[in-house]
Parts: C-alpha cells; structure tokens; sequence
C-alpha cells in the first residue's frame, strides 16, 4: 500500500513571524523546518506501510526556492521519495491554489492508495487543503482522525467530533486527515538522517502540473496592530499565593 | 445581499456558532438562508426563525459526512439560488463544507474570520496573525458566491427580526465518491459541566503541569470545581495528553470565559490568540518570564503542583 503525505516546510515557529511590503508571510526569515503537525502524519504512514508489508511513504510539498529541509527531516523518518513543487509564481497561492498543486503532485507521485495530511498548517492555518484536495481527486475525506485503520480496501477512522468521536468508513482511494497527538513521531535514527540525503525528490513547477497561478480572488486590504492586553498583578509564590487566588475569584464571585 | 448561513445543530437546536453568524447576517442586512444538513430540519428551523432566517434549505445527510454531503447540495443550488455569501463556522462540519465547496466552484476561501463588513458588493473578513498581535484584512475580489468561515465566539448571538422559517426540502444530493464516506457510529462521551467554548471558567493546562496523570487532579478537578470546563495549549495535544477538542489557540479553540485560567502555559502566541479575549486572565507558571504573565491580570510565578492543590483545597473548604 502506496501512502503519500501532504507536508509543509515553515519557517521555524520559535522565530518571530515577519509579513513582506505586499502582506504575505516572510518565508525566508528563519529557517524552514517540517510543521511539527504533519509529522504526526507522517509516522501514520510509516505505520500503515508497515502494517500492510508493501509500499512506501511518498510526500508532496509545496515550497518557495527548492526548499528542502523540512522534507529531509521527513525522509530521515523513513519516507521514500518526495514530490516537491516550487515556483516564484506561487508566492502568495491561496488554499485552493495549493489544494490543486498538491492534488497533482498527488498524481504525479502515482499509485497512492490514501493521501494524509495535518487538520491544518501551524503558519497559514486556513484548515481546508485535505478536504479540497479530496474533492479535486475525487475522493471521500475523512477529517480529523484520531484513530486510522486500514483493512479490505476500506479506511475506517474515528473521526473528533464536539461531542466525542464518530466512526467513519470509506473506500480507498481517500484521503484522511490526521489530528496532532495520536501517534508518536520516531526521531530520526542517525542512518536515517545520512540516508535522507540521497533520497529522490522531484522537483516541478506549477506548469510542469498544468496548475494555473494568478489571481486568487482575495486581496488583503489592511493589517493593523491588534490591541494589546496590559499585564496586572505578579506576584512570587511563597506558599500563599493561592489566596490571593481566592480573593481573585471571590471578587470575581465564581466563588 | 444574499447570505447564507451553513447551520449546525446540537439536540434540534441551531449551535451558538451558527446563530452567533446570523446575528451577524441580520446586522449586515439583506436576506439571510440557512443550509442544514440533517433530519430535524423543522425543529431546526424554528430555532433560526426566532433569530431572522427566512428559509431554510434542508438536506438528508444520507448517512454521510454533513459537511460533505452539504458541500455537494450547495454547489447544486448556487446557480439557481444566486446567494452572494455564504457563512461556515470555523468548526469540523463547517471546515469539510467549505473546503469541498470552494473545490467544487472554483472559489477561494477567507477563513478564521473574527470580523466581518459588507460595503456594498464587497465583502471584507478580518482574521488574526501571529497570536492575535496582527489583525489581517482580507477582501473577495472574485466570482460570487464568496465563501468564509467565521471562528466561534467572534461574535455575540442575539435574538432578532423573528420570523417563521419555510422550509424546503432539497432533494437527492450527489456527492460522488465523496458520499462513499458513510458514518457507521456515533460515540458520545460523557462532559461534565459546560463546553469549552460557552464556559464561564475555562481552565487550561500546559507542559508545566509536568505529566499527563496530572490533567485530571488539577485541570479537571478546578474546572469542575468552578463548574468551568477543561482545556488544552498545543504542546499537551500534540504530546497525546488530551485530545485534539479541548485545544484552545490558533490552531484550536477560540474562548471568551469571565475567567481563563492557565497553569503551566508558558504563553506561545499560538496559545494567546484563543484566550486572551477573556474578561480575566489568572495564569500560574513556575517561569516568572514567561509570556503568559503579560496578558494576565493575576500572575502567580509558582508551581501548579503545588499552587493547585492548596487552591482546590481552600476552594472546598469555603464550600
């Protein structure tokens, strides 16, 4: 079974964000690193393969000036290959654009029985790609899995829901998106790391897909300073603080 | 203008998050519809009426996803219906809705909205970055119908220009492969007291908690004391602690309790943008720098271990 990962390179979040003159998110600021929250897809993949005995994990991403840190850190993982999809002219894409880069990088990877991807990105966080690549593929999506299994060409999850979870089921191919914290990602092994660097990454242009790049139909019209929140009271614990606490919430009456 | 509102319901009622939306739609005018996806569209509906939907556009979830299922049947009436926006919450069934809807037209889509304007024919959604310190404008300048997904708690649900909501019946929706995910169960898990988003005590842990056995015995246990609800930063999600639900943060919840307190939250932006709308902020966190302490109105620089039980103790005591 053929599993494909949908990841993102960011520039590291520990590292203040910065917007550009025309308002997008600076890319080349800090260094760019694998969005923690894909890696938790990534170890479901590794996992899945593994189960099924055959296959391979294969990423897509999309990123600015042949990025490829990210996707290393993943390959040392234990993925196989990547698709990596890089073009001045998808500075500023929005969700869609991307959905429809990543459905044909999904293509141009061949053979995938089930795509995962993160619920969404830690730097854009629009929250829609998985279920807008699903529609442009074709495919079922089930959304926000904390449990995935694979069994007779179908996927079962469990999927969050406000009230606790439901059981969903579909036929393969589908894609599936996957909640942070369900599975444990592996740190990369040393052999790992040292293998990642020869492994193949195909790198494309939007063209090279047939993935048409322009006008997104949104235009940002303003960014402003949000207001800031002034700091009250701090006070060091020296075994009372706790009533201050309590007068707090008596003032409060919550208590 | 046209807007119609992507409803959801909890017990035959209209959710917060969808009637917060149509308070919204009523303030901004024009005509507001609603799409449900579910078999007690009639009740349903009664609830939107009281808050000014005029119709409601009921659709047979088939056994299927709604979101999915909702996406595939609006995509059928658009053309004919000729909405110009069309409002999502900024929830499961609202982003699966969305996301397969924008796909399916070719539309893009402004998400996480906190603020919405209609001038005219634009059509303007205002979101947050970077923890909330940067507040971002975004306006459509495609095709219509636009479509946005407004994040709960962005605005207040009131009452208004009741009416009686008709309700039409759409008919067999095709969703295509789409359709094939099929909802087998349905699990329920006991929550004791209110939700995370409606509570008026959210209390929130964080890494400084020191190990999951101690969400229970200190988050849970003040939450319920409070008669708050449980929450979550990132970093105890993402480390399996607690599920992905009780998250509170950009890439989570939004909350606006009376009381938000945090324990052992160091304060990541990511974390701030859903909490620090809060009428008051307590935060307990053994780092005196942390960035926490700059929204909290108490800061208490100690260890929730040992703050939480004194506090739990003292709060019994009182009765």
């Amino acid at each position: 079974m053929n599993v494909v990962v949908c990841v993102k390179q960011i520039p590291d979040p520990a590292v203040p964000g910065e917007l550009t003159s025309d308002h997008r998110l600076k890319r080349d600021g800090a260094k760019a690193i694998l969005d923690e929250s894909d890696s938790y897809g990534v170890e479901m993949a590794l996992q899945l393969v593994d189960k099924a005995g055959s296959g391979e994990v294969i990423l897509v991403s999309m990123a600015p000036n042949g990025e490829v840190s990210g996707l290393r850190q993943a390959l040392a993982m234990g993925a196989a290959r990547a698709v990596l999809v890089s073009d001045d002219a998808l500075a500023g894409a929005d969700a869609l654009t991307t959905s429809k880069i990543l459905a044909k990088a999904v293509e141009r990877a061949g053979g995938a029985d089930l795509v995962l991807a993160a619920t969404e990105s830690s730097d854009g966080y629009t929250g829609t790609v998985p279920a807008q690549v699903a529609e442009l593929l074709g495919w079922p999506s089930l959304t926000f899995a904390k449990q995935v299994d694979i069994a007779d060409g179908k996927v079962t999850i469990q999927r969050q829901t406000e009230a606790g979870y439901d059981v969903v089921e579909a036929s393969l191919p589908a894609v599936v998106s996957v909640t942070a914290g369900v599975v444990e990602p592996r740190y990369p092994s040393f052999k790992g790391i040292m293998a990642a660097k020869s492994k193949p990454v195909d790198q494309v242009t939007a063209s090279d897909l047939g993935v048409a790049t322009g006008a997104t139909g949104q235009e940002i019209t303003a960014v402003t300073q949000a207001p800031e929140r002034q700091a009250g009271e701090k006070i060091e614990d020296d075994g009372t603080g706790f009533e201050r606490v309590v007068a707090f919430l008596e003032d409060l009456k919550v208590i | 203008m046209k807007i119609w509102v992507f409803a959801e319901s909890e017990n035959s009622n209209p959710t917060t998050a969808t009637l917060e939306m149509v308070t919204k739609a009523r303030e901004l005018g024009g005509t507001i519809e609603a799409v449900y996806v579910g078999t007690d569209a009639d009740a349903v509906a009664t609830g939107l009426g009281e808050y000014g939907v005029s119709k409601v556009h009921a659709v047979d979830p088939q056994g299927g996803l709604v979101g999915v299922v909702g996406a595939a049947a609006i995509a059928g009436m658009v053309d004919a219906e000729a909405p110009d926006l069309i409002l999502f919450a900024q929830t499961y069934d609202g982003r699966d809705a969305i996301a397969r809807l924008s796909a399916r037209l070719d539309r893009t889509v402004l998400t996480n909205g906190m603020s919405l304007a209609v001038d005219g024919d634009s059509v303007t959604v205002g979101t947050a970055v970077f923890g909330g310190t940067l507040l971002v404008d975004a306006k459509f300048t495609g095709e219509k119908p636009y479509l946005a997904a407004i994040r709960p708690k962005s605005f207040a649900a009131e009452p208004g220009g009741a009416t009686t909501a008709s309700v039409a019946q759409v008919g067999t929706v095709d969703a295509g492969r789409g359709g094939e995910a099929k909802v087998l169960e349905r699990h329920v898990e006991e929550r004791e007291g209110p939700k995370l988003e409606e509570a008026a005590v959210v209390v929130s842990g964080g890494r400084g908690i020191g190990e999951e056995a101690n969400y229970g015995p200190l988050v849970d246990s003040l939450a319920n004391l409070l008669s708050g609800a449980s929450g979550a930063s990132r970093a105890i999600v993402d480390a399996g602690w607690v599920p992905y639900s009780k998250q509170v943060g950009q890439t989570g919840k939004t909350v606006k309790p009376k009381v938000y307190i945090a324990l052992g939250i160091s304060g990541a932006t990511q974390h701030m943008v859903g909490m620090k709308g809060s009428d008051n902020i307590i935060a307990i966190n053994k780092d005196g720098e942390a960035p926490i302490f700059s929204v909290a109105d108490l800061g208490i620089v100690g260890d929730v271990t040992k703050v939480v039980p004194q506090l739990i103790e003292a709060i019994k005591a009182k009765g």
